[in-house]
């Protein structure tokens, strides 16, 4: 049996068993702060195997698809088979670099939060006095902005994909290792989410209230579901439909100063 | 000649504050109906003529003429049958029972 690691993301433990000591020692480094010896759960398992060819990232999005009792899951730098009735898997990727297998666990991840009423939602997230607060938009809209512009008491979640799942009836926001443009991953925490602000940068800050109707939309077009499966999708008009009845959604207009931090919360 | 009209098979839907939200399942598409529309949709069982629903919900709730509201019905459910969300047939249909 080839050593693993348990990378545990949103409390969803993810047992990782690579047999190439390259790869090994770059997610130990990559996924430091999301490893652990005591899993919350029973993990699921990927076994990843690197098998050199002349395929490598071109830039493509993962194409993912339900086949006869299993996810298939490709991009040009990698394969991989998910069988959600063994909650086990295999990765085939061609270089030993952490960007394939990342990937892969994001994928991965939105496919079993689904079924936990979650989803990862293209937002950057934080934590401030205790609270969660997701900030979605369009690239450009300035999650990454905003998520620099943090004051120092508020902690990152992540500036790219925020985690988000119903845990005793109350959604929370997960801290990630998926990286975006600042390059940190983010701290290991949750919190309560208590506010999503849909993003648009202006020359003052000025928030607005949305109805759960305008919040219902701003998480469809926001939460990562990299499969167009039918059921996937119900799934996840559902959650989005849960989020949006208990989690106040806002426009936030903002300028890029820190000042825009003064009226989040 | 009748229109009817029934809900598809390939979406998901939700009432928030009042009206109507509703996703195509197979392309992802979100719609969301105004409280007319929302009338219109709850009452797509694929039995009740459409001029019946025009009738029953939309003159009698909303005060509209029923020559100007049918017409702007029709649109509506040829607009949505369109988008894959409603089945329009001018014939019960069978497949919504």
């Amino acid at each position: 049996m080839m050593p693993g690691r348990i990378v545990e993301v949103g409390g969803i433990p993810v047992l990782l068993r690579v047999e190439d000591g390259a790869l090994q020692e770059a997610l130990d480094k990559w996924y430091a702060n999301y490893l652990t010896t005591k899993p919350s759960a029973e993990p699921f398992e990927l076994t990843v195997k690197v098998a050199p060819d002349e395929g490598g990232y071109r830039g493509d999005q993962p194409r993912v698809e339900w086949r006869e009792g299993r996810w298939s899951f490709e991009r040009s730098d990698f394969q991989a088979e998910w069988f959600p009735g063994s909650g086990r898997g295999w990765v085939r990727q061609d270089e030993a670099l952490p960007h394939s297998i990342d990937s892969v666990l994001r994928v991965l991840h939105s496919i079993l939060l689904a079924s936990k009423g979650g989803c990862l939602l293209h937002a950057a997230s934080a934590v401030r006095n205790g609270r969660a607060f997701a900030f979605t938009g369009v690239s450009g809209a300035g999650k990454t902005t905003l998520a620099r512009l943090a004051p120092p008491d508020a902690v990152l979640l992540t500036d790219e994909i925020s985690y988000i799942r119903s845990v005793d009836g109350v959604y929370r926001a997960f801290g990630t290792p998926f990286v975006g443009d600042l390059g940190i991953a983010g701290e290991n925490i949750s919190a309560p989410l208590q506010a999503l602000y849909l993003l648009a940068k202006g020359t003052e800050n000025r928030m607005e209230p949305l109805s759960r109707k305008q919040a219902v939309n701003v998480l469809m077009r926001n939460i990562l579901f990299f499969a167009k499966d039918p059921k996937l999708v119900e799934v996840l008009f559902e959650t989005a439909c849960g989020i949006a009845a208990c989690v106040p959604a806002y426009r936030l207009t903002f300028t890029p100063t820190p000042d825009a931090w003064e009226i989040i919360g | 000649m009748s229109m009817y009209i029934a809900k598809s098979r390939s979406i998901a839907a939700r009432a928030l504050d009042g009206e109507m939200v509703i996703m195509s399942t197979s392309d992802s598409m979100l719609f969301t109906l105004n409280e007319v529309a929302t009338e219109i949709w709850l009452a797509a069982d694929g039995r009740t003529p459409l001029s019946q629903i025009v009738r029953d919900t939309v003159c009698a709730k909303f005060e509209a003429g029923p020559e100007a509201a049918y017409a702007d019905a029709e649109a509506l459910c040829r607009g949505l049958a369109e988008h894959g969300i409603l089945m329009i047939s001018d014939q019960p249909i069978e497949s919504a029972r």
